[in-house]
């Protein structure tokens, strides 16, 4: 089983990205469950999401404490949140930042760990004219763990975005190519 | 096979509601019911459920609107939660001593104060005494079926029926479901027809005075019938069995055959709980799980037959019942081994109340708790776990 | 009057206890409940019909010639039609065993 925590801010999408994920999974076959961390939502607020995938039926009621990959949408997180936390030394931390690897991994508190990054605000802004990051996200969180298919996330979007769709999954292909891996 | 959708919970409760074929929903939106109701308005008002949706000034009117519907003979639908339980609560008696067959996911959250939006127990307990027949879910197909279930049973008990269904830790998860195929499910739920219902052309009285002389043999009589629906929820369970292949029991178990130590738990945590007997089984641990799924009527043979040999149950509640001599399940479980000559220890514990997450590591802690019981008896009749001193 | 309801057995009322037979509250005299009697003295009354409105138990019924006319199955003596009539048509007798 492979354990995602999404890190984002209240309207992000850091909630619909984790939810793209179990459908996508599930639509390839897989089982997947996707929820927020419960509770009053607030705007800007920092939040959590969480996602699992397996080959097997999924059996769990609790949250992401050792996550196996951490996704962070916005690149101011990791200075006030402590993203890392319980992160398996053997995991994937995917991040949305313009900065070198050395800088990452100070912010990582020098997580050893495979880390895939990718200017996610950027290419939004550029192709939705927004900084909603979280579609974009699912680009470098494909090309960083290969759990699932382009295909199936690509029909996870156009069923919940309908004609917005097409924008998202371009800001996705773009971070597919963009995504560096270290 | 049957195709697999990944859906919230809730959307998927919904779902299962409008393939019943509901003719009236009355529901007041509270946390975390809201997404099954405002899903199942969106499906009316598109035109995609043929049903009356009567939006209500509160619960207590949700409840009432259902009674007058299902007098008059249609299949009603209602949900709730905690506060909004607590506010129905006068009429969940009426609608089970006038032999309703309303069903109601109650999706289940702490009762303030203080104020919580978070799952536990609470709210479904206040109401244990009800007379309703109630379901426990532990995933989302479970909630689906159960629904289904729910129409069955009620319809041929002639009583309500709540699903419960743990609120955010299952209502608002996205995993896979599969719906029953329409045509089976139009055949497993035929149309309602009630013999005795609120017609003009046919006058009767429901809701009469029950005068000293009747009132006893009125409340016998309802007694009866919530006994007597045990053995029609067994067959609801296996006509459902032969359409899917998949089980229902009134207590399930998980490795309980050569079990020493057992956790007897309600809903959606016993998932953890499992998890924790997987790791303990691989050192060696002979441990199990008892699953609670129907609590009322409380199926008491079920119970002391899944709980095989064990030598100490660890009773996990997830509400507390003020000034009384354990969490409600915990005094059921002693009630019904008083009816046994076998009887383990008993741990009683109060656990995840309002949200508090109970992780398999919780559990597996808890299993070693239960495990010293063996050689010590426990010292109180129940503790609140995990509470900081 | 009815079948008293001590006797009857659970097992043979209706689910919900609900009562299948459309006006039976006709069958159950109330009219032994009573001390005093209306009288109604014709020559007095405007058959204006308020002692038809105020009884408790519906007891009046108005004849061919326009009288209201109480039935004393029903009637439980307890004087609104009299205490009520604008003509002190009616007079509440005591009744005789
Ligand atoms: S109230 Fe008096 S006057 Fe009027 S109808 Fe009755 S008896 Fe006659
Ligand atoms: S005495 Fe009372 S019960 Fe009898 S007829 Fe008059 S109002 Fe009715």
């Amino acid at each position: 089983m492979v354990e995602i925590r999404l890190h984002g801010r209240g309207g992000q999408g850091a909630v619909t990205s984790a939810e793209l994920i179990a459908v996508a999974a599930i639509s390839q076959g897989d089982y997947a469950q996707a929820f927020p961390s419960f509770g009053p939502e607030r705007r800007g607020a920092p939040v959590q999401a969480f996602a699992r995938i397996d080959k097997n039926p999924i059996r769990s009621r609790e949250k992401i404490y050792e996550p196996d990959v951490i996704l962070v949408l916005d690149p101011t997180l990791p200075k006030i949140v402590n993203i890392t936390q319980g992160l398996k030394p053997s995991g994937i931390a995917i991040l949305n930042s313009n900065l070198p690897e050395p800088e990452l991994r100070k912010l990582l508190h020098n997580f050893q760990g495979k880390i895939a990054v990718v200017d996610a605000t950027k290419i939004a802004i550029e192709e939705l004219g927004l900084p909603i990051t979280n579609t974009t996200m699912l680009g470098a969180f494909l090309k960083a763990t290969g759990l699932v298919s382009l295909e199936a996330i690509e029909q996870a979007i156009t069923a919940r975005f309908g004609r917005l769709a097409e924008k998202n999954i371009k800001a996705l292909k773009r971070a597919i190519d963009e995504t560096k891996i270290y | 096979m049957t195709k697999k959708f990944a859906k919230e919970v809730s959307i998927a409760v919904a779902e299962a509601v409008a393939q019943c074929k509901v003719d009236v929903i009355s529901a007041y939106p509270i946390t975390p019911q809201t997404h099954i109701v405002e899903h199942l308005a969106e499906l009316v008002n598109n035109g995609e459920l043929d049903a009356e949706y009567i939006p209500v000034e509160s619960e207590h009117a949700a409840m009432s609107a259902c009674i007058g519907a299902a007098a008059t003979g249609a299949r009603t639908f209602t949900s709730t939660s905690a506060q909004g339980l607590l506010l129905m609560y006068e009429t969940l008696f009426i609608a089970s001593g006038m032999r309703l067959p309303i069903v109601m996911a109650l999706v289940n959250r702490s009762v303030s104060a203080p104020i919580s939006i978070w799952n536990d127990h609470s709210d479904v307990m206040s109401m244990r005494d009800a007379g309703w027949i109630h379901f426990f879910a532990e995933n989302g197909q479970q909630a689906v079926d159960l629904i289904y279930h729910a129409y069955k049973v009620a319809e041929k008990t002639l009583l309500p029926v709540a699903v419960n269904i743990d609120g955010f830790i299952l209502s608002h998860v996205v995993e896979p479901v599969t719906f029953l195929d329409q045509n089976l499910l139009d055949k497993y739920l035929p149309p309602l027809k009630i013999k005795y219902k609120l017609d003009p052309k046919n006058p009767i009285t429901i809701g009469a005075i029950g005068v000293p002389e009747i009132y006893t043999e009125a409340k016998k009589a309802q007694d009866e019938a919530l006994k007597a629906s045990y053995k029609i929820i067994l067959q609801a369970w296996k006509d459902f069995e032969k359409l899917t292949g998949r089980k229902y029991l009134p207590v399930e178990t998980y490795q309980m055959e050569d079990a020493e130590v057992a956790i007897v738990i309600m809903g959606s945590l016993a998932e953890n709980a499992m998890n924790a007997v997987d790791i303990l089984r691989a050192k060696g641990k002979k441990v199990g799980v008892v699953r609670i799924r129907l609590w009322r009527p409380f199926p008491t043979k079920d119970f002391l037959k899944a709980i095989g040999k064990v030598k100490t149950l660890c009773v996990v509640d997830r509400a507390v019942s003020h000034g009384a001599t354990g969490g409600p399940v915990g005094i059921e479980v002693r009630s019904a081994l008083y009816q046994s000559n076998k009887r383990p220890r008993v741990l009683n514990l109060i656990a995840g109340l309002s949200g508090r997450d109970v992780t398999k590591e919780d559990f597996v802690e808890i299993f070693e708790k239960t495990f010293e019981t063996l050689t010590k008896k426990p010292t109180t009749p129940y503790e609140i776990y995990g509470v900081k001193e | 009057m009815p079948k008293d309801q001590g006797l009857i057995s659970w097992k043979e009322l209706a689910p919900g206890m609900y009562i299948l037979e459309p006006g039976n509250s006709k069958k159950f005299k109330t009219g032994d409940w009573r001390a005093f009697r209306p009288v109604l003295d014709k020559d007095k009354c405007i058959k204006c019909g308020m002692c038809y409105i105020l009884c408790p138990d519906i007891c009046y019924q108005q004849d061919q010639d326009g009288f209201f006319i109480c039935n004393l199955f029903y009637c439980k003596g307890c004087g609104i039609c009299a205490a009520n009539c604008p003509k002190k048509a009616i007079t509440m007798v005591l009744e005789e065993e």
